[in-house]
Protein backbone atom coordinates (compact mmCIF):
# COMPACT_ATOMS: atom_id res chain seq x y z
CA UNK A 1 0.00 0.00 0.00
CA UNK A 2 0.86 3.85 -0.89
CA UNK A 3 2.80 5.75 1.36
CA UNK A 4 2.69 9.71 1.24
CA UNK A 5 5.52 12.15 2.42
CA UNK A 6 3.88 14.64 4.45
CA UNK A 7 5.56 17.98 6.40
CA UNK A 8 4.21 19.55 9.18
CA UNK A 9 5.23 22.25 11.90
CA UNK A 10 4.95 20.77 15.01
CA UNK A 11 5.58 23.71 18.21
CA UNK A 12 7.16 25.78 15.57
CA UNK A 13 9.49 22.54 14.36
CA UNK A 14 9.17 21.15 11.25
CA UNK A 15 9.10 17.76 10.50
CA UNK A 16 9.02 15.05 7.37
CA UNK A 17 7.65 11.97 7.52
CA UNK A 18 6.10 9.46 5.19
CA UNK A 19 2.91 7.93 6.79
CA UNK A 20 0.10 5.55 5.69
CA UNK A 21 -3.21 7.10 4.13
CA UNK A 22 -4.86 5.16 7.21
CA UNK A 23 -2.92 6.46 9.64
CA UNK A 24 -4.25 9.03 12.71
CA UNK A 25 -2.89 12.04 12.87
CA UNK A 26 -2.70 11.58 16.58
CA UNK A 27 -0.92 8.55 15.44
CA UNK A 28 1.65 10.18 13.69
CA UNK A 29 2.60 12.95 16.74
CA UNK A 30 2.76 10.12 18.92
CA UNK A 31 4.17 6.88 17.34
CA UNK A 32 5.84 8.73 14.53
CA UNK A 33 7.54 12.18 16.10
CA UNK A 34 7.55 11.77 19.22
CA UNK A 35 4.75 14.29 20.85
CA UNK A 36 3.50 12.11 23.13
CA UNK A 37 1.23 14.85 25.37
CA UNK A 38 -1.67 14.19 23.29
CA UNK A 39 -3.24 11.06 24.49
CA UNK A 40 -5.83 8.55 23.23
CA UNK A 41 -8.63 7.99 25.55
CA UNK A 42 -12.02 6.69 23.28
CA UNK A 43 -10.52 7.18 19.49
CA UNK A 44 -13.91 8.06 18.83
CA UNK A 45 -14.05 12.41 18.71
CA UNK A 46 -15.79 11.67 22.43
CA UNK A 47 -13.04 12.73 24.48
CA UNK A 48 -10.86 14.86 23.65
CA UNK A 49 -7.78 13.52 25.40
CA UNK A 50 -6.15 13.82 22.01
CA UNK A 51 -6.96 17.61 21.13
CA UNK A 52 -4.26 19.14 19.32
CA UNK A 53 -4.39 22.77 18.43
CA UNK A 54 -3.99 22.61 13.52
CA UNK A 55 -3.63 26.33 12.14
CA UNK A 56 -5.10 27.45 15.17
CA UNK A 57 -8.23 25.75 15.47
CA UNK A 58 -8.59 23.10 18.68
CA UNK A 59 -9.54 19.67 16.85
CA UNK A 60 -9.47 15.99 18.16
CA UNK A 61 -6.21 14.17 16.39
CA UNK A 62 -7.90 10.78 16.24
CA UNK A 63 -10.49 12.04 14.49
CA UNK A 64 -8.39 13.51 11.25
CA UNK A 65 -5.89 11.80 8.87
CA UNK A 66 -2.70 12.68 9.75
CA UNK A 67 -2.03 13.13 5.69
CA UNK A 68 -5.02 15.69 5.71
CA UNK A 69 -2.78 17.78 7.89
CA UNK A 70 -0.01 17.89 5.58
CA UNK A 71 1.68 21.81 5.60
CA UNK A 72 -0.21 22.73 8.28
CA UNK A 73 1.05 24.16 11.91
CA UNK A 74 0.29 21.83 15.02
CA UNK A 75 0.55 23.12 18.66
CA UNK A 76 0.61 20.69 21.12
CA UNK A 77 0.62 20.33 25.12
CA UNK A 78 4.56 20.60 24.80
CA UNK A 79 4.44 23.46 22.90
CA UNK A 80 2.28 25.75 25.57
CA UNK A 81 5.42 26.80 28.61
CA UNK A 82 8.11 28.92 27.35
CA UNK A 83 11.87 27.30 27.55
CA UNK A 84 11.09 24.75 30.09
CA UNK A 85 8.62 27.09 31.83
CA UNK A 86 4.70 26.07 32.94
CA UNK A 87 2.50 28.34 31.16
CA UNK A 88 0.15 30.32 33.01
CA UNK A 89 -2.54 27.62 32.59
CA UNK A 90 -0.51 24.91 33.40
CA UNK A 91 0.50 27.10 36.98
CA UNK A 92 -3.05 26.81 37.56
CA UNK A 93 -4.48 23.53 36.91
CA UNK A 94 -1.66 22.74 39.15
CA UNK A 95 -2.35 25.23 41.99
CA UNK A 96 -5.88 24.29 41.86
CA UNK A 97 -5.59 20.47 41.49
CA UNK A 98 -7.20 20.83 37.98
CA UNK A 99 -5.97 16.78 37.55
CA UNK A 100 -5.93 13.53 39.23
CA UNK A 101 -4.14 11.23 37.06
CA UNK A 102 -3.45 13.47 34.57
CA UNK A 103 -4.68 11.61 31.36
CA UNK A 104 -7.27 14.37 30.34
CA UNK A 105 -5.10 17.64 30.94
CA UNK A 106 -3.05 17.92 28.27
CA UNK A 107 -6.12 18.05 25.56
CA UNK A 108 -7.80 19.99 28.64
CA UNK A 109 -5.08 22.18 28.32
CA UNK A 110 -4.69 22.77 24.55
CA UNK A 111 -8.40 23.43 24.54
CA UNK A 112 -8.85 25.60 27.42
CA UNK A 113 -5.81 27.63 26.23
CA UNK A 114 -7.04 27.99 22.66
CA UNK A 115 -11.01 29.43 24.10
CA UNK A 116 -8.60 31.85 26.45
CA UNK A 117 -7.34 33.35 23.38
CA UNK A 118 -10.91 33.86 21.87
CA UNK A 119 -12.53 35.05 25.54
CA UNK A 120 -10.29 36.55 28.41
CA UNK A 121 -13.20 37.27 30.45
CA UNK A 122 -15.24 33.98 30.79
CA UNK A 123 -18.23 33.20 32.71
CA UNK A 124 -18.23 29.61 34.28
CA UNK A 125 -21.11 28.56 32.33
CA UNK A 126 -19.03 29.59 29.45
CA UNK A 127 -15.62 27.59 30.60
CA UNK A 128 -18.15 24.92 30.93
CA UNK A 129 -19.34 25.01 27.70
CA UNK A 130 -15.98 25.66 26.52
CA UNK A 131 -14.54 22.04 27.70
CA UNK A 132 -17.85 20.51 26.99
CA UNK A 133 -15.40 18.41 24.70
CA UNK A 134 -13.35 17.14 26.76
CA UNK A 135 -13.71 14.40 29.32
CA UNK A 136 -12.18 13.84 32.78
CA UNK A 137 -12.81 11.07 34.60
CA UNK A 138 -11.15 12.02 37.60
CA UNK A 139 -11.60 15.68 38.62
CA UNK A 140 -15.49 16.40 38.78
CA UNK A 141 -14.43 19.09 36.82
CA UNK A 142 -14.58 21.32 39.54
CA UNK A 143 -11.43 22.62 40.12
CA UNK A 144 -10.56 22.40 36.30
CA UNK A 145 -13.20 25.03 35.89
CA UNK A 146 -11.14 26.83 38.94
CA UNK A 147 -8.37 26.71 37.52
CA UNK A 148 -9.22 28.17 33.89
CA UNK A 149 -11.15 30.88 35.94
CA UNK A 150 -8.16 31.98 37.56
CA UNK A 151 -5.81 32.34 35.01
CA UNK A 152 -8.31 34.47 33.08
CA UNK A 153 -8.61 36.84 36.43
CA UNK A 154 -4.70 36.80 35.90
CA UNK A 155 -5.14 38.14 32.36
CA UNK A 156 -7.58 40.33 33.38
CA UNK A 157 -4.79 41.84 35.55
CA UNK A 158 -2.84 42.73 32.72
CA UNK A 159 -5.35 43.98 30.56
CA UNK B 1 -7.63 2.41 15.71
CA UNK B 2 -6.65 1.43 12.41
CA UNK B 3 -9.29 1.49 9.45
CA UNK B 4 -9.28 -0.70 6.44
CA UNK B 5 -6.63 0.16 3.83
CA UNK B 6 -7.62 2.77 1.42
CA UNK B 7 -5.73 5.06 -1.26
CA UNK B 8 -5.14 8.64 -1.25
CA UNK B 9 -5.55 11.71 -3.11
CA UNK B 10 -5.46 14.99 -2.50
CA UNK B 11 -7.83 17.57 -4.69
CA UNK B 12 -6.27 20.85 -5.87
CA UNK B 13 -9.50 22.37 -7.40
CA UNK B 14 -13.26 20.94 -7.65
CA UNK B 15 -12.49 19.56 -11.25
CA UNK B 16 -9.41 17.81 -10.03
CA UNK B 17 -11.64 16.40 -7.19
CA UNK B 18 -14.39 15.53 -9.47
CA UNK B 19 -11.29 13.80 -12.50
CA UNK B 20 -9.88 11.64 -9.85
CA UNK B 21 -13.56 10.27 -8.04
CA UNK B 22 -14.20 9.41 -12.07
CA UNK B 23 -10.62 8.14 -12.23
CA UNK B 24 -10.92 5.62 -9.06
CA UNK B 25 -13.79 3.37 -8.84
CA UNK B 26 -15.63 3.36 -5.68
CA UNK B 27 -13.60 6.91 -4.69
CA UNK B 28 -15.41 9.28 -1.50
CA UNK B 29 -14.77 12.60 -0.74
CA UNK B 30 -13.17 13.64 2.58
CA UNK B 31 -13.75 17.00 4.14
CA UNK B 32 -13.23 17.54 7.53
CA UNK B 33 -13.53 13.72 8.14
CA UNK B 34 -15.66 13.44 11.34
CA UNK B 35 -18.64 11.47 9.53
CA UNK B 36 -16.73 9.22 7.58
CA UNK B 37 -13.79 8.27 9.93
CA UNK B 38 -16.20 7.25 12.28
CA UNK B 39 -17.86 5.15 10.47
CA UNK B 40 -14.70 3.95 9.09
CA UNK B 41 -13.05 2.69 12.08
CA UNK B 42 -16.20 0.43 12.99
CA UNK B 43 -16.13 -0.63 9.47
CA UNK B 44 -19.50 0.45 8.49
CA UNK B 45 -17.79 2.52 6.04
CA UNK B 46 -14.86 1.14 4.01
CA UNK B 47 -14.37 2.77 0.54
CA UNK B 48 -10.83 1.57 -1.60
CA UNK B 49 -9.95 5.52 -2.13
CA UNK B 50 -10.36 8.75 -0.69
CA UNK B 51 -10.25 12.35 -2.06
CA UNK B 52 -9.27 14.69 0.04
CA UNK B 53 -11.34 18.11 -0.48
CA UNK B 54 -10.61 19.45 2.65
CA UNK B 55 -7.76 21.77 1.83
CA UNK B 56 -9.69 23.01 -1.33
CA UNK B 57 -9.87 26.80 -1.28
CA UNK B 58 -12.43 29.29 -1.81
CA UNK B 59 -15.00 27.02 -0.70
CA UNK B 60 -15.89 28.20 2.68
CA UNK B 61 -17.16 31.94 2.12
CA UNK B 62 -20.38 32.69 3.60
CA UNK B 63 -22.35 35.55 2.10
CA UNK B 64 -25.93 37.65 1.71
CA UNK B 65 -27.02 36.97 -1.98
CA UNK B 66 -29.10 39.70 -3.02
CA UNK B 67 -32.06 39.30 -5.22
CA UNK B 68 -31.72 42.29 -7.53
CA UNK B 69 -27.99 41.17 -9.30
CA UNK B 70 -29.48 38.13 -11.11
CA UNK B 71 -28.79 34.47 -11.12
CA UNK B 72 -29.04 33.57 -7.46
CA UNK B 73 -33.14 33.87 -7.54
CA UNK B 74 -34.51 36.01 -4.39
CA UNK B 75 -32.67 37.52 -1.32
CA UNK B 76 -30.02 35.04 0.55
CA UNK B 77 -27.67 33.64 2.19
CA UNK B 78 -24.77 31.45 0.34
CA UNK B 79 -22.73 29.52 2.62
CA UNK B 80 -19.81 27.49 1.22
CA UNK B 81 -19.44 23.35 1.48
CA UNK B 82 -16.09 23.70 3.40
CA UNK B 83 -17.53 26.12 6.23
CA UNK B 84 -17.03 24.38 9.38
CA UNK B 85 -19.89 24.55 11.83
CA UNK B 86 -17.45 26.95 13.97
CA UNK B 87 -17.51 29.20 10.95
CA UNK B 88 -21.49 29.10 10.98
CA UNK B 89 -22.45 29.49 14.47
CA UNK B 90 -20.25 32.17 14.33
CA UNK B 91 -21.31 33.84 11.26
CA UNK B 92 -23.60 37.28 12.28
CA UNK B 93 -24.89 36.96 8.74
CA UNK B 94 -26.10 33.24 9.31
CA UNK B 95 -27.46 34.08 12.95
CA UNK B 96 -29.65 37.48 11.38
CA UNK B 97 -30.43 35.68 8.32
CA UNK B 98 -30.94 32.30 8.98
CA UNK B 99 -31.38 31.79 12.73
CA UNK B 100 -32.01 28.17 12.73
CA UNK B 101 -29.19 27.00 11.31
CA UNK B 102 -26.92 28.96 13.61
CA UNK B 103 -28.53 27.75 16.54
CA UNK B 104 -28.11 24.18 14.27
CA UNK B 105 -24.35 24.95 14.50
CA UNK B 106 -23.95 25.85 17.75
CA UNK B 107 -25.69 23.16 18.99
CA UNK B 108 -23.76 20.40 17.40
CA UNK B 109 -20.95 18.31 18.82
CA UNK B 110 -18.79 20.34 21.13
CA UNK B 111 -16.42 23.13 20.33
CA UNK B 112 -13.58 20.49 18.80
CA UNK B 113 -16.06 18.76 16.21
CA UNK B 114 -17.82 22.16 15.15
CA UNK B 115 -14.12 23.01 14.51
CA UNK B 116 -13.55 20.02 12.43
CA UNK B 117 -16.66 18.92 10.52
CA UNK B 118 -17.71 20.61 7.28
CA UNK B 119 -21.35 22.03 6.66
CA UNK B 120 -21.06 20.09 3.16
CA UNK B 121 -20.07 16.75 4.77
CA UNK B 122 -22.81 17.33 7.17
CA UNK B 123 -25.85 17.05 4.57
CA UNK B 124 -24.16 14.78 2.04
CA UNK B 125 -23.64 12.17 4.62
CA UNK B 126 -27.27 11.79 5.51
CA UNK B 127 -26.70 10.81 9.53
CA UNK B 128 -29.88 11.02 10.67
CA UNK B 129 -29.21 12.36 14.00
CA UNK B 130 -27.46 15.27 12.80
CA UNK B 131 -28.66 19.20 13.50
CA UNK B 132 -28.34 20.71 10.41
CA UNK B 133 -31.03 18.64 8.46
CA UNK B 134 -33.81 20.52 10.14
CA UNK B 135 -32.66 23.52 10.07
CA UNK B 136 -31.65 23.12 6.48
CA UNK B 137 -34.99 21.66 5.58
CA UNK B 138 -37.13 24.72 8.01
CA UNK B 139 -35.13 27.52 5.86
CA UNK B 140 -36.06 25.60 2.61
CA UNK B 141 -32.77 25.66 1.83
CA UNK B 142 -31.12 23.72 -1.23
CA UNK B 143 -27.28 22.44 -1.77
CA UNK B 144 -25.73 23.44 -5.22
CA UNK B 145 -23.74 19.97 -6.98
CA UNK B 146 -21.44 19.97 -9.27
CA UNK B 147 -20.59 16.75 -11.33
CA UNK B 148 -18.12 16.58 -14.41
CA UNK B 149 -21.92 17.04 -16.30
CA UNK B 150 -22.50 20.27 -15.25
CA UNK B 151 -24.06 22.35 -11.66
CA UNK B 152 -27.70 21.01 -10.40
CA UNK B 153 -29.33 22.31 -7.55
CA UNK B 154 -30.70 19.59 -5.08
CA UNK B 155 -33.57 20.43 -3.12
CA UNK B 156 -33.57 20.12 0.75
CA UNK B 157 -36.71 18.47 0.37
CA UNK B 158 -35.40 15.71 -2.00
CA UNK B 159 -31.91 15.45 -0.04
CA UNK B 160 -32.81 12.76 2.61
CA UNK B 161 -33.35 9.75 1.15
CA UNK B 162 -32.66 7.35 3.74
CA UNK B 163 -30.26 6.36 6.74
CA UNK B 164 -26.90 7.57 5.10
CA UNK B 165 -28.60 7.79 1.79
CA UNK B 166 -29.05 11.01 0.27
CA UNK B 167 -29.89 12.55 -3.00
CA UNK B 168 -26.01 13.69 -3.39
CA UNK B 169 -24.68 10.89 -6.12
CA UNK B 170 -21.34 9.46 -5.93
CA UNK B 171 -19.84 11.32 -8.64
CA UNK B 172 -20.53 14.65 -7.21
CA UNK B 173 -19.42 17.53 -5.52
CA UNK B 174 -21.47 19.53 -2.93
CA UNK B 175 -20.03 23.20 -3.16
CA UNK B 176 -22.30 25.07 -1.05
CA UNK B 177 -25.82 25.83 0.04
CA UNK B 178 -28.30 28.27 -0.22
CA UNK B 179 -30.67 29.65 1.84
CA UNK B 180 -33.57 32.05 0.53
CA UNK B 181 -34.52 35.19 3.11
CA UNK B 182 -36.99 37.16 3.98
CA UNK B 183 -37.03 40.20 6.16
CA UNK B 184 -40.72 39.37 8.07
CA UNK B 185 -39.11 35.43 8.31
CA UNK B 186 -37.91 34.13 11.93
CA UNK B 187 -36.36 30.74 12.55
CA UNK B 188 -34.67 28.49 15.27
CA UNK B 189 -33.75 25.43 16.06
CA UNK B 190 -34.29 23.33 19.50
CA UNK B 191 -31.72 20.39 20.22
CA UNK B 192 -32.84 17.63 22.75
CA UNK B 193 -29.08 16.30 22.85
CA UNK B 194 -28.84 12.25 23.38
CA UNK B 195 -26.90 12.14 26.24
CA UNK B 196 -24.89 9.15 25.60
CA UNK B 197 -23.87 10.08 21.65
CA UNK B 198 -24.62 13.83 22.28
CA UNK B 199 -25.98 13.89 18.81
CA UNK B 200 -29.70 14.91 18.33
CA UNK B 201 -32.54 12.51 19.92
CA UNK B 202 -34.69 14.97 18.74
CA UNK B 203 -34.06 18.22 16.71
CA UNK B 204 -36.56 20.11 15.75
CA UNK B 205 -36.17 23.24 13.12
CA UNK B 206 -39.00 26.04 12.43
CA UNK B 207 -39.37 28.84 10.26
CA UNK B 208 -42.16 31.09 10.54
CA UNK B 209 -43.48 34.50 9.00
CA UNK B 210 -45.75 36.88 11.13
CA UNK B 211 -47.43 39.65 10.91
CA UNK B 212 -46.88 39.85 15.03
CA UNK B 213 -50.29 38.66 15.23
CA UNK B 214 -50.67 35.87 12.80
CA UNK B 215 -48.86 33.18 11.18
CA UNK B 216 -48.70 34.05 7.71
CA UNK B 217 -45.99 31.00 6.41
CA UNK B 218 -44.76 27.82 8.49
CA UNK B 219 -42.23 25.52 7.75
CA UNK B 220 -41.14 22.57 10.53
CA UNK B 221 -39.09 19.70 10.56
CA UNK B 222 -37.44 16.98 12.77
CA UNK B 223 -34.50 15.40 12.68
CA UNK B 224 -32.70 12.60 15.47
CA UNK B 225 -36.52 11.32 16.11
CA UNK B 226 -37.36 9.87 12.33
CA UNK B 227 -35.34 7.69 10.35
CA UNK B 228 -34.86 10.63 7.55
CA UNK B 229 -35.02 14.04 8.62
CA UNK B 230 -38.11 15.42 7.80
CA UNK B 231 -41.04 17.96 7.25
CA UNK B 232 -44.00 18.03 9.24
CA UNK B 233 -46.69 19.00 7.22
CA UNK B 234 -49.85 18.77 10.06
CA UNK B 235 -47.90 21.12 11.75
CA UNK B 236 -47.50 23.68 9.25
CA UNK B 237 -50.84 23.27 7.73
CA UNK B 238 -52.83 24.09 12.08
CA UNK B 239 -49.83 26.72 12.33
CA UNK B 240 -50.50 28.73 8.81
CA UNK B 241 -53.31 31.26 9.53
CA UNK B 242 -53.31 30.75 13.14
CA UNK B 243 -53.15 33.95 16.03
CA UNK B 244 -49.61 34.02 18.05
CA UNK B 245 -51.26 32.42 20.83
CA UNK B 246 -49.77 30.22 23.60
CA UNK B 247 -52.77 27.51 22.36
CA UNK B 248 -52.29 28.03 18.51
CA UNK B 249 -49.22 26.87 19.29
CA UNK B 250 -49.98 24.32 22.20
CA UNK B 251 -52.64 22.73 19.15
CA UNK B 252 -50.17 23.36 16.05
CA UNK B 253 -47.35 20.90 18.15
CA UNK B 254 -49.98 18.29 19.06
CA UNK B 255 -49.79 17.57 15.67
CA UNK B 256 -46.04 16.77 15.29
CA UNK B 257 -46.67 13.45 17.04
CA UNK B 258 -49.24 12.11 14.44
CA UNK B 259 -48.69 13.86 11.36
CA UNK B 260 -45.60 11.09 10.04
CA UNK B 261 -46.67 7.57 10.48
CA UNK B 262 -45.39 5.38 13.61
CA UNK B 263 -42.69 3.57 11.22
CA UNK B 264 -41.06 7.36 10.76
CA UNK B 265 -39.81 7.32 14.14
CA UNK B 266 -36.83 5.75 15.52
CA UNK B 267 -37.08 3.25 18.08
CA UNK B 268 -33.93 1.86 20.34
CA UNK B 269 -32.91 0.99 23.54
CA UNK B 270 -32.37 4.86 24.21
CA UNK B 271 -35.97 5.42 23.45
CA UNK B 272 -39.33 4.00 21.93
CA UNK B 273 -40.72 5.33 18.80
CA UNK B 274 -43.45 6.64 21.22
CA UNK B 275 -41.55 8.21 23.41
CA UNK B 276 -39.72 9.92 20.47
CA UNK B 277 -42.97 11.28 19.29
CA UNK B 278 -44.12 12.61 22.53
CA UNK B 279 -41.01 14.47 23.25
CA UNK B 280 -41.03 15.65 19.52
CA UNK B 281 -44.85 17.33 20.20
CA UNK B 282 -42.95 18.69 23.50
CA UNK B 283 -40.08 20.24 21.71
CA UNK B 284 -41.84 21.23 18.68
CA UNK B 285 -44.04 23.48 21.44
CA UNK B 286 -41.05 24.85 23.20
CA UNK B 287 -39.26 25.64 20.22
CA UNK B 288 -42.10 27.66 18.61
CA UNK B 289 -42.70 29.27 22.18
CA UNK B 290 -39.24 30.41 21.64
CA UNK B 291 -38.88 31.99 18.23
CA UNK B 292 -42.74 33.38 18.71
CA UNK B 293 -41.33 34.94 21.82
CA UNK B 294 -44.51 33.82 23.35
CA UNK B 295 -43.91 33.07 27.02
CA UNK B 296 -44.07 29.30 28.13
CA UNK B 297 -42.41 29.81 32.12
CA UNK B 298 -45.79 28.45 33.43
CA UNK B 299 -45.19 24.84 31.75
C1 LIG C 1 -17.62 13.09 18.36
C2 LIG C 1 -18.50 13.61 17.27
C3 LIG C 1 -19.71 14.21 17.60
C4 LIG C 1 -20.57 14.70 16.62
N1 LIG C 1 -21.73 15.28 17.00
C5 LIG C 1 -22.57 15.76 16.06
C6 LIG C 1 -23.82 16.36 16.44
O1 LIG C 1 -24.16 16.50 17.63
N2 LIG C 1 -24.64 16.79 15.45
C7 LIG C 1 -24.31 16.69 14.13
O2 LIG C 1 -25.07 17.12 13.29
N3 LIG C 1 -23.13 16.13 13.75
C8 LIG C 1 -22.27 15.66 14.68
N4 LIG C 1 -21.08 15.08 14.28
C9 LIG C 1 -20.77 14.96 12.82
C10 LIG C 1 -20.28 16.25 12.25
O3 LIG C 1 -19.21 16.73 12.97
C11 LIG C 1 -19.83 16.30 10.79
O4 LIG C 1 -20.23 17.56 10.37
C12 LIG C 1 -20.42 15.57 9.70
O5 LIG C 1 -21.12 14.47 9.97
C13 LIG C 1 -19.49 15.35 8.53
O6 LIG C 1 -18.80 16.49 8.05
P1 LIG C 1 -17.32 16.28 7.55
O7 LIG C 1 -16.88 17.52 6.90
O8 LIG C 1 -16.50 15.80 8.66
O9 LIG C 1 -17.50 15.19 6.40
P2 LIG C 1 -16.66 13.87 6.08
O10 LIG C 1 -16.65 12.95 7.23
O11 LIG C 1 -15.38 14.24 5.49
O12 LIG C 1 -17.59 13.27 4.95
C14 LIG C 1 -18.88 12.74 5.26
C15 LIG C 1 -19.54 12.23 3.99
O13 LIG C 1 -19.90 13.31 3.14
C16 LIG C 1 -19.23 13.23 1.90
N5 LIG C 1 -18.81 14.59 1.59
C17 LIG C 1 -18.04 15.40 2.35
N6 LIG C 1 -17.95 16.62 1.79
C18 LIG C 1 -18.67 16.56 0.65
C19 LIG C 1 -18.95 17.51 -0.38
N7 LIG C 1 -18.49 18.77 -0.33
N8 LIG C 1 -19.71 17.11 -1.42
C20 LIG C 1 -20.21 15.85 -1.49
N9 LIG C 1 -19.98 14.93 -0.54
C21 LIG C 1 -19.21 15.28 0.51
C22 LIG C 1 -18.11 12.25 2.10
O14 LIG C 1 -17.82 11.56 0.90
C23 LIG C 1 -18.67 11.32 3.15
O15 LIG C 1 -19.48 10.36 2.58
C24 LIG C 1 -20.20 14.59 15.24
C25 LIG C 1 -18.97 14.00 14.89
C26 LIG C 1 -18.14 13.51 15.88
C27 LIG C 1 -16.83 12.88 15.49
S1 LIG D 1 -9.02 9.98 21.65
FE1 LIG D 1 -9.62 11.55 20.32
S2 LIG D 1 -11.42 12.25 21.24
FE2 LIG D 1 -10.93 10.55 22.49
S1 LIG E 1 -7.46 13.89 35.65
FE1 LIG E 1 -7.91 11.82 35.26
S2 LIG E 1 -9.17 11.98 33.53
FE2 LIG E 1 -8.99 14.02 34.10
Amino acid sequence: MSEHDISVTVNGEQHELSVEPRTLLVTALRDELGYTGANVGCETGRCGACTVRVNGEAIKSCTRLAVQADGSEIETVEGLGENGDLSALQERFQEHHGLQCGYCTPGMLVTAETFLRENDDPSREEIREAIEGNLCRCTGYQNIVDAIEATADQLGEHR
Amino acid sequence: MYTNDFDYYRADSVDDALALLGDHDGAELVAGAHGLLPRMKTGEESPPALVDISQLSGLAAIEETDGSSGDSGGDGVSIGALATHTDIANSEIVRQRATALADAAAELGDPQVRNGGTIGGNLAHGDARSDPPAALLALDGSLVARSAGGERTIDATDLFEGPFETAVSSDEIVTGIRIPTADDAVSGYYKRRNPLSGYAMVGVGVWLRTDGETVQEARVAVTGATTTPTRLPGVEDELEGAAVTEEAITAAAAQAGTTLPDEAFVSDVQASAEYRAHLLTVDTERVLGEVLDVDYSSH
